[in-house]
């Protein structure tokens, strides 16, 4: 009797384990149907070639002839190539210069369009347009604005009494040309910076300004103490959205220098480009490649290491 | 009480004019452009600027489409753009579903897979990349294009920042009304995500639509070029064609205004609710 009795309760647990198994695979299965439209693109798309980049650095290829091994011969070539250390030292430049200055030109602008004045959501729209706009239409625009001859700019500069002897040439000139790409690329990008830091000034407490007025504390000091601090992890995340940015920069350098004059303003990605699409030397290209990811690599393993810290 | 009033107005003011030159900077080369695409191209440069021509040409803006094929550019451009941002939405918002609403094995890993690629400049890999299409036979066609662009682990992560904020018992609810996880993916999840939707909307609609090293890359063809090839190509044939360039800039910015200013409401708020800023 107690046998029959143990029985079904026995078979009614199997039967739970057995459906609860098959739902935790129906489950999976779900979950991989909704990961499986996305993740194969990605993964055929770009996980694919990153690793196959990596491999390609160490290879001698001209993507029609067989692959040869190089071992270290590319990096070694690193060394001797002129071009490459112009491009290297070129984009730490471009890098150190445009990254603080669009941080503070976009944190400036946030504070500003943060308070209550009227037509805000117009000066936002207007701040934010260059970084919508189409790169190839707006660099036209620079270069005949900055056309050393006869844009407005140096017009105007030579209204002001400027020798046009010491004009400077923007683009044209080796010891502008920077200075104009980087010009360029504050003016383009701050704007969505400044978005971010307006969604980080929301999120500040007010009672804070309320704790900091009671205690008698001016708007510089509200800044500098309260603001500034609770804006800690908007600013790290700018940072480091900006130097990846900056590390990457090749469309802006294409349309308003082509790299030049000489080599004054040819970056990493720009001689990538030309090793890749104009020599095909596809493994060397690879190798710069790879230079690039460890330079972005490091600069986000010190910049978490530092907010670590804070 | 009456000087403290008066300090505040100044500083107001102050702010205004502040605000005020600074948007004027920013505009300035648009409205040079505008001004300029309405003239003939030996009076753009006369100084002091004409803001508004006297004569305005507006046969430029007649002109530029015998030229080149523009509105075939702009039609390729559309085609791609749309397309792409279709399947991003699709696939980004499906994705982050499963990673923020679902528990399975390896998600941890496969979520890694994607984080750890956004940092990855695409100038690492658009060299194999480019090897990959030509392998699948896919240079000089859109298909290369959208294959590059729909499938970004930036969507995913967004998105996925977005439904994190949305608390589980919604979906624990709507799973005990019997509803299955596609249902709930349709009928809560993405009615309750606009704001990231919009934003996505517009990173993405933005990236293709001005990308310029892809379609320079992939589409040698002239009858494939997007807007932003098609716009260089005119300005290096026509290069003192100043008036026309500036005519075809103007259309080529068009169609991002019109997306940007009509979903722009939602920027700020899904920057922020999707973590955006770390």
């Amino acid at each position: 009797m107690s046998g029959d009795a143990a029985k079904p309760v026995r078979v009614r647990r199997k039967v739970r384990v057995v459906s609860r198994r098959r739902r935790r695979v129906e489950n999976t299965l779900v979950a991989y149907s909704f990961i499986a439209p996305n993740f194969l693109g990605f993964a055929v798309f770009t996980l694919g070639p990153i690793l196959f980049a990596f491999a390609l650095a160490f290879m001698h290829w001209d993507g029609s002839n067989p692959i040869k091994f190089a071992g270290l011969d590319n990096f070694w070539r690193l060394f001797e190539d002129r071009a490459f250390i112009a491009a290297f030292w070129n984009t730490i430049v471009y890098t150190v210069v445009s990254v603080p200055l669009t941080l503070a030109c976009a944190l400036g602008l946030a504070m500003l369009l943060n308070q209550k004045i009227v037509g805000r959501d117009f000066f936002r729209t207007a701040m934010f347009f260059p970084y919508v706009a189409s790169l190839v239409a707006v660099a036209v625009v620079w270069n005949m604005i900055f056309n050393p001859e006869m844009g407005p700019v140096n017009m105007l500069l030579y209204t002001l009494g400027l020798d046009p002897k010491d004009m400077p040439g923007w683009a044209a000139d080796r010891h502008w040309a920077m200075v104009t790409v980087i010009l360029f690329g504050v003016w383009k990008s701050m704007g969505y910076y400044m978005v971010i830091y307006l969604a980080g000034l929301q999120g500040i407490n007010s009672e804070l300004y309320e704790a900091a007025g009671l205690d008698g504390a001016n708007a510089w000091q509200k800044f500098r103490h309260v603001t500034l601090p609770q804006l800690a992890p908007t600013t790290f995340f700018v940072t480091v959205m900006l130097t990846i940015q900056s590390f990457k920069v090749f469309d802006q350098v294409y349309m308003i220098t082509q790299g030049g004059p000489g080599t004054s303003t040819l970056v990493l990605v720009y001689h990538i480009y030309n090793e890749a699409f104009i020599s095909w030397d596809l493994g060397y290209s690879s190798m710069i490649a790879l230079v690039l990811f460890f330079l972005v690599l490091a600069v986000t393993v010190i910049q978490f290491r530092r907010q670590k810290e804070d | 009480m009456r000087k403290t009033k008066r300090r505040i107005d100044v500083s107001r003011i102050a702010v205004y004019v502040t605000i005020i030159a600074i948007t004027i900077i920013m505009l300035l080369p648009f409205a040079w452009m505008l001004s300029a695409s309405l003239k003939l191209s030996r009076d753009v440069f006369v100084f002091p600027i004409e803001w508004i021509p006297s004569q305005p040409r507006w046969e430029n803006y007649t002109e530029i489409w015998t030229k080149i094929p523009l509105a075939l550019f702009i039609y390729n451009t559309s085609k791609l753009t749309i397309i792409v941002t279709l399947l991003q939405l699709l696939t980004s918002s499906f994705a982050a579903y499963a990673f923020a609403k679902l528990r399975f094995p390896y998600k941890n890993t496969l979520f890694l897979g994607y984080i750890a690629t956004i940092a990855m400049p695409w100038q690492v890999y658009m060299v194999p990349q480019f090897l990959l299409m030509r392998e699948f036979d896919l240079n000089n066609t859109h298909l290369a294009l959208i294959c590059l662009q729909a499938f970004t682990a930036f969507g995913v992560f967004l998105m996925r920042q977005f439904y994190m904020s949305i608390p589980d018992e919604l979906c624990e609810a709507a799973r005990i009304d019997g509803m299955n996880e596609y249902q709930i993916w349709a009928k809560i999840m993405l009615p309750l995500s606009k704001p990231a939707l919009s934003t996505l909307t517009i990173f993405t609609f933005v990236t293709t639509w001005n990308d310029f090293l892809g379609p320079m890359i992939y589409l040698t063809k002239t009858e494939l070029k997007t807007i932003q090839i098609g716009l260089r190509m005119f300005i290096s044939q026509y290069s003192a064609e100043y008036g026309l360039i500036m005519a075809a800039s103007v259309v080529a910015l068009i169609p991002v205004l019109i997306v940007f200013l009509s979903l722009q409401r939602f920027f700020v708020e899904g920057v922020a609710s999707s973590g955006l800023k770390g």
